[in-house]
C-alpha cells in the first residue's frame, strides 16, 4: 500500500537535508535570541517606540496558550493583531492582564518597547524565517 | 523533481545525515543568550535590566535539545511550572487522551499525533475546524505545507518544538508500535 513514489519521497528528505544543513551554517554566526520570541514592530518605530517584544517562553511558563490564543484572541501570526496603545490600554490585548493588578501596567514602556532598532515584525528562529531569509528575519510587514 | 537512485542505502543516509545537523546544532546552541546579547533587544535600552534572562527560568527546567531547550511536556507533567488555564486561575479545560497515527509518510516512520499534550495547552477550538477537521484522516497534511508554516508547522517551528526534531512526529515504526515516551 506505498503511495509514495520512493524517489519523491528521496527527494523530499535529501532536499530537507541540504536546507537545513544550509540553514544551520548561516544561521550559527548569527545572534541567537530566545526560541519563540515575537518581535511585533508594524506602528512602534514608525511612532518614534522600539518595536515590542514578547516572550513566548516567559509568559507559558504561566498561562497555557489557550489564556491568549482561545479566551483573549490573540491570532497565531505575528503581527496579525492589529495592536495598538489605545487597545490595550482599554483592557485588551496586552492589556488584558498588564493592567498594573495582574502584571505591571502600560506605565512602563520601556519593558515591552524594548527591540533593537530596526528589527521587522517576527517570529524569531521560526523555521520559515530559516528558510526564507536565513540571516535576518521573516518580516511579515 | 530531482531523479534520484532509489536505493536504501541513500535513504538511509540522508536519515543520518539529518540526525547528525540535529546533533551539531544542539552543539552549537547549548547556552541561552542573555538580553543583552541575543542580537533581538536594544542592548542602550537602560530597562533591560529588569527583564528576565531565559536561562534564569529555563535553566531549571527539564531540558531538551531543541528550541528553547526545554522539555515543555515534562516541564509541566512533573509540576516544574503550573500555568494557569485562564486569566484568573483556574478553569475548566476540555481534554482529549487520543492518538491518531498518520500514514503518508512514504519510507519515514508513521506520525503519531498525541492528543493528550496538547489538550492541556491548548483549547480544541485552536486546532478544530480551522487548522485541523475534527475527523482521522481527513486534514490533506503533507510536508511540505508544514514546513510553510502550515497544519503542524503554525505552532512546530515557530514556538513549540522545532520541525528539525523529526522523530519526535515520525515516531512509529513502520511496521512496529509506538515508542512510548
Ligand atoms: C504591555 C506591553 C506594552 C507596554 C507596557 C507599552 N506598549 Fe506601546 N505597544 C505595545 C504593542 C504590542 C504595540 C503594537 C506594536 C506594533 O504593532 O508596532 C504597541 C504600540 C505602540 C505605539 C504605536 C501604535 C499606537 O498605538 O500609536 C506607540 C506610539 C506606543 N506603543 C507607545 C507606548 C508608550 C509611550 C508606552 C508607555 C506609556 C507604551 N507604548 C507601553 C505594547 C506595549
Ligand atoms: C500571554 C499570551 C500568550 C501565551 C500564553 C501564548 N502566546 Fe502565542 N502569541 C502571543 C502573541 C502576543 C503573539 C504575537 C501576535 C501578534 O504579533 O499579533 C503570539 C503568536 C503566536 C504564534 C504565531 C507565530 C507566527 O508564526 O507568526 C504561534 C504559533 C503561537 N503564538 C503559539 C503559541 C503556543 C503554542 C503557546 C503555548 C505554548 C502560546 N502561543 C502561548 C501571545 C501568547
Ligand atoms: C495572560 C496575561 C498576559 C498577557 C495577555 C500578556 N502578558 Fe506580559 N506578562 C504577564 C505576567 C503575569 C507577567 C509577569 C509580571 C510580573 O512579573 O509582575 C508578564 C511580563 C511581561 C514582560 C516582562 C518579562 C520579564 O522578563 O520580566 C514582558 C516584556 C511582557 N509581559 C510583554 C507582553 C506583551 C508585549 C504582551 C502583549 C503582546 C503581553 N505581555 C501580554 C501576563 C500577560
Ligand atoms: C510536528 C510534526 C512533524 C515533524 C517535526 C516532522 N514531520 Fe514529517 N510529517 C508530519 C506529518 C503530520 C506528515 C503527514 C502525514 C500524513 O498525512 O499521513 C508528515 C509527512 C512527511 C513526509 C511524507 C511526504 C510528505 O510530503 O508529506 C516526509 C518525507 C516527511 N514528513 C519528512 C520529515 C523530515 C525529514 C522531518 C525532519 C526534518 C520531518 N518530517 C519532521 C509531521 C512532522
Ligand atoms: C494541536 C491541535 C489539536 C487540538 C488542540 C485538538 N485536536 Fe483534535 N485532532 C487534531 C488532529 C491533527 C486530528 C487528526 C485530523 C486528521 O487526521 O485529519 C484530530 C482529530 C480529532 C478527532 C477525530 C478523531 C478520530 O479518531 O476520528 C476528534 C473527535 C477530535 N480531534 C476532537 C478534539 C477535541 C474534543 C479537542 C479538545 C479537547 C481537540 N480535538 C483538540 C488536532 C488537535
Ligand atoms: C496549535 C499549536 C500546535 C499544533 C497545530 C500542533 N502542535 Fe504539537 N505541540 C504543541 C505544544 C504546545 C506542545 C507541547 C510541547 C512544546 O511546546 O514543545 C506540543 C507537543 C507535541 C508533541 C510532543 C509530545 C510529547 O509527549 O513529548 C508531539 C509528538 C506533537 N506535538 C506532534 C504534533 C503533530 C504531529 C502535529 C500536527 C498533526 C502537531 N503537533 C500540531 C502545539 C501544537
Amino acid at each position: 500500500m506505498k503511495k509514495y513514489d520512493e524517489n519523491v519521497v528521496l527527494a523530499i528528505v535529501l532536499l530537507l537535508s541540504m536546507v537545513l544543513v544550509a540553514v544551520d551554517l548561516l544561521t550559527t554566526r548569527d545572534a541567537h535570541a530566545e526560541y519563540g520570541d515575537v518581535v511585533i514592530n508594524k506602528y512602534s518605530e514608525a511612532a518614534g517606540m522600539r518595536p515590542v517584544v514578547f516572550p513566548h517562553w516567559f509568559h507559558r511558563v504561566r498561562f497555557r496558550c489557550k489564556v491568549c490564543h482561545a479566551d483573549l484572541g490573540f491570532k497565531f501570526e505575528a503581527g496579525g493583531n492589529e495592536i495598538n496603545m489605545l487597545k490595550i490600554i482599554d483592557g485588551e490585548y496586552c492589556g488584558a492582564c498588564h493592567d498594573g493588578d495582574l502584571a505591571w501596567s502600560v506605565e512602563n514602556c520601556d519593558l515591552c518597547h524594548s527591540g533593537a532598532p530596526g528589527t521587522p515584525t517576527q517570529v524569531h528562529e521560526s523555521t520559515l524565517q530559516k528558510l526564507v531569509a536565513p540571516t535576518g528575519g521573516k518580516a511579515t510587514e | 523533481m530531482i531523479r534520484i537512485v532509489s536505493t536504501t542505502s541513500t535513504l538511509a543516509g540522508s536519515i543520518l545525515l539529518l540526525a547528525f545537523v540535529c546533533l551539531a546544532s544542539t552543539a552549537v546552541y547549548a547556552e541561552w543568550q542573555t538580553l543583552k546579547e541575543d542580537g533581538l533587544h536594544d542592548p542602550l535600552n537602560p530597562a533591560l535590566q529588569w527583564l528576565q534572562n531565559p536561562g534564569d527560568a529555563l535553566g531549571r527546567m527539564p531540558s531538551d535539545s531543541a528550541g528553547n531547550k526545554v522539555d515543555w511536556v515534562r516541564a509541566f507533567e512533573d509540576g516544574y511550572i503550573r500555568p494557569r488555564s485562564s486569566i484568573h486561575g483556574e478553569a475548566e479545560v476540555k481534554q482529549l487522551d487520543t492518538e491518531i497515527i498518520m500514514n503518508d509518510t512514504g519510507s519515514l516512520p508513521r506520525v503519531m499525533f498525541p492528543h493528550k499534550p496538547h489538550t492541556r495547552w491548548l483549547d480544541c477550538e485552536n486546532c478544530h475546524e480551522q487548522i485541523f477537521k475534527s475527523k482521522a484522516g481527513a486534514t490533506p497534511v503533507t510536508m511540505s505545507k508544514i514546513l510553510e508554516g502550515e497544519y503542524c508547522g503554525v505552532c512546530h517551528g515557530a514556538v513549540s518544538f522545532p520541525l528539525t526534531e523529526c522523530n519526535r512526529c515520525h515516531s512509529v515504526p513502520l511496521n512496529g508500535t509506538a515508542k512510548s515516551q
